[in-house]
């Protein structure tokens, strides 16, 4: 068995209902497994709401997750992304502070090559909005981190659906 | 149809359920329930003294009659103390049904009297909870409750019910059927594996049944007992499977695991074929995990998917009820060749049988359980034992068999469970005799059910087995910890700290307070005197009282063999 640690996608359909949030998240603290994020939102049945879990682990401690998210009353199904072609993307703002005119100009074309929109600007500050893949984001952070003194970042999660032809990840 | 109030509603859910025994405790939030049903007076309502007690006591009627338990308690600190019962049963798979009370809806959230999200502080040891919020909702739910509750690997469920849903005007529809789009639990084995796994029997040299309480729940015993006969395959227990096969069974072994027997852990070592039913592979059970059958292939049935491959890395998982799975195996196993690995395990058995070293004239642990062996032989019986010492002993010297049955807080290992438990399986039991086996420490976690045992007119046989300590960590102590006996001694205090001689008076004088609550006590100090006081005890049981029998023990008995915490099983203290 794969036993290297890596990173694992679930799909999640549950009931939408009062505490179901709570109660995945809290079997991922309470049986000490990695989640690396979680984003919720209902879908086309309101009755309904889908969850895309992210996490870091093993395969045996994967197969538990699973497990343990399948055998939960209000867990409807269990998807597993990691495998299978899917599109994720992850809606991310970055907010760069004390900026100088030739920062917001190099700002200006880096949004340009990230296809990132200025959602915002001001005197020495200037305020971009990324949709991408989670690794591609957190490239982008480590690189503007770099570039620029103070950086706020607002990350929303990964959301994923399965890919109809292309997959991207 | 008439609408009725939600209180009617709930008590309409419980007859159509068959619920004829509710343990309740009330309060407030519940007043109006109480109301309905006396007003209706259809079940028989028991009131335990603590809610701790009236969980463990729906619990114990569970397993001992296989039908869901039913608790009814308050908000607030009435469903709080339901905590260490409703984790005790999810641990052991125990079908129960806890409604609590909660403060009306305008006021959750607020800090209102006697609120707590008890949904919230029970979602890791629940099967499911869930807070009525809407009066339509409420007959659903409770069906949905039942069902949950019974089916799959059985386990407890909290109903939360704010008072003004319970008020509320509303359908007086009870729905007979339930679909749950996230719940499909299923029983039938997949039966390419189970062919896959009768012929690793074939082909095995030594194999070995492993029977944990996953057989006990299903009531798969008799299905086990032809299947172990047919094949000749020798079979080791945990705590929760004893009695899957009759303990006096020429191919029992014994139980493994860390106060397991010797040949049993010894036969875990050298096994090629460990085929399991129904267990999870606790670390009590394994000892060190990658020393844990270290020859053995393994398969492993049970009914809970996420209980296989956890600890122990199976080759033939199986996911079925154990009664199911077995039935099937039943048409096709055959005798396996184990004239030779029986032979091995003979000769375990007789290097180290289990045996408490004998003292002359002084009686131990192992001569009591004996005794009840011999005196309740032909007896229907239940024994439900607390957590300590007592319990390793009774799990080892008890005979389980098609008439006796043992109940045990195995999972978490709860003390203060034996007393309440027994008054539970007496009542689910009339005809049978139900004993308690505690410790002096764990009687006192529920000691006040004495009440309820008396006036419920329960004859019970309470057995203490006084050793003055909290034994089993004493034995730790002593073994572990160079003698420093902090925090286990029973009857020290002030006293004890100033220097000064222990209290030489019983503390408490368990005989004088049975007595004061109206049960008999009786008092054992020497080997000749607990036949009589068993014979005693058995007579009162037709005066309808319970009696409890006090045996004075000898702080220095441990429990053997003892697997090291973190050790391998085949590493066992053996004296
Ligand atoms: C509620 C609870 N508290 C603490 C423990 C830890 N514990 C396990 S065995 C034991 C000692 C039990 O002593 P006693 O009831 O006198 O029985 P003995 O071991 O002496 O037979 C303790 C404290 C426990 N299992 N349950």
């Amino acid at each position: 068995m794969d036993n290297t640690m890596r990173k694992r996608w679930i799909s999640l359909y549950v009931e939408n209902q009062v505490g179901v949030l709570s109660k995945i998240s809290g079997l991922f603290s309470a049986k000490c497994y990695n989640l690396e994020s979680l984003t919720v939102g209902t879908t086309e049945d309101p009755t309904i709401s889908r969850m895309t879990i992210e996490t870091l682990s093993d395969e045996e401690t994967y197969e538990q997750i699973k497990k343990q998210l399948n055998r939960m009353v209000e867990v409807i199904k269990v998807i597993d992304f990691t495998e299978i072609s899917v599109v994720m993307q992850e809606l991310m703002f970055i907010k760069v502070k004390n900026c100088s005119k030739e920062d917001k100009a190099e700002l200006f074309r880096i949004a340009q090559t990230y296809q990132a929109k200025v959602r915002d600007y001001g005197h020495d500050s200037l305020l971009l909005e990324f949709v991408h893949t989670a690794h591609k984001n957190s490239a982008i952070i480590q690189y503007l981190k770099s570039e620029f003194k103070t950086i706020e970042v607002v990350r929303g999660g990964t959301v994923g659906i399965e890919a109809i032809t292309m997959p991207k990840r | 149809m008439k609408k009725i109030s939600g209180n009617k509603l709930l008590v309409k859910a419980l007859r159509e359920e068959g619920v004829d025994i509710l343990f309740g405790y009330p309060g407030a939030c519940t007043i109006d329930i109480s109301d309905e049903i006396y007003k209706q007076n259809y079940t028989k309502v028991i009131l335990p003294r603590h809610e701790q007690a009236l969980v463990h006591a729906a619990d114990a009627y569970a397993r001992s009659t296989g039908k869901v338990g039913v608790c009814l308690v308050t908000s607030g600190p009435g469903a709080t103390n339901l905590v260490t019962g409703l984790a005790t049963a999810n641990y052991d798979s125990v079908p129960l049904v806890c409604f609590t009370g909660q403060v009306a809806r305008h006021l959750i959230g607020n800090d209102a009297f006697q609120e707590v999200d008890i949904v919230g502080i029970t979602r890791s040891i629940t099967k499911y909870g869930i807070t009525v919020k809407k009066r339509e909702d409420l007959g659903r739910i409770i069906k949905e409750a039942f069902y949950i509750a019974r089916t799959g690997r059985p386990g407890p469920v909290l109903v939360d019910l704010p008072k003004d849903v319970m008020a509320e005007l509303g359908s007086g529809e009870y729905p007979g059927t339930v679909n749950i789009r996230g719940y499909k639990p299923s029983t039938t084995a997949h039966i390419g594996q189970l062919k896959r796994a009768i012929k690793m029997l074939g082909k095995a040299k030594r194999p070995l049944f492993l029977a944990g309480g996953g057989v006990n729940i299903a009531r798969a015993n008799e299905s086990f007992r032809k299947m172990v006969e047919i094949t000749k395959v020798p079979v080791v227990t945990t705590i929760m499977g004893r009695g899957a096969i009759p303990t006096d069974h020429p191919l029992f072994i014994g139980n493994l695991g860390m106060h397991g027997a010797y040949a049993s852990n010894m036969a875990v070592g050298e096994c090629d074929l460990l085929f399991s039913i129904g267990t999870r592979f606790n670390d009590r059970i394994t000892g060190k995990l990658h020393a844990f059958a270290p020859n053995a292939q393994i398969v492993h049935i049970d009914i809970d998917t996420a209980s296989i491959s956890r600890n122990i890395k199976v080759d033939v998982p199986i996911v079925a009820d154990a009664k199911e799975a077995i039935d099937k195996l039943l048409e096709y196993v055959e005798v396996c060749d184990t004239a030779k690995w029986l032979d091995e395990i003979s000769v375990w058995k007789r290097m180290h049988p289990l045996k408490m070293k004998l003292k002359n004239g002084v009686m131990q642990a192992q001569d009591i359980l004996e005794t009840i062996n011999e005196v309740f032989k032909d007896d229907e019986k239940i024994v439900v034992t607390d957590v300590g010492q007592h319990q390793m002993f009774t799990s080892q010297y008890l005979e389980v068999n098609e008439k006796t049955r043992m109940l045990t807080s195995g999972g978490l290992g709860t003390m203060g469970y034996g007393f309440p438990g027994a008054v539970g399986a007496q009542i689910g039991n009339p005809d049978s005799t139900v004993i308690a086996i505690s410790g002096d420490g764990g009687m006192q976690m529920n000691i006040q059910e004495f009440a309820t045992a008396v006036l419920e007119e329960l004859p019970l046989i309470l057995c203490v087995f006084n050793n003055t300590y909290l034994g089993m960590v004493r034995q730790w102590q002593k073994l572990f910890y160079g003698k420093r006996y902090s925090m286990t001694d029973l009857r020290s205090g002030a006293a004890t700290r100033r220097g000064e001689e222990k209290p030489p008076t019983y503390t408490p004088d368990f005989v004088k307070l049975a007595e004061s609550y109206g049960a008999k006590g009786i008092r054992v100090t020497k080997p000749e005197e607990m036949a009589p006081a068993f014979e005693q005890a058995k007579k009162n049981r037709a005066l309808k009282v319970p009696t409890l029998i006090e045996f004075m023990l000898d702080p220095e008995d441990q429990v053997y063999p003892m697997v090291q915490p973190g050790g391998t099983l085949e590493e066992m203290i053996l004296d």
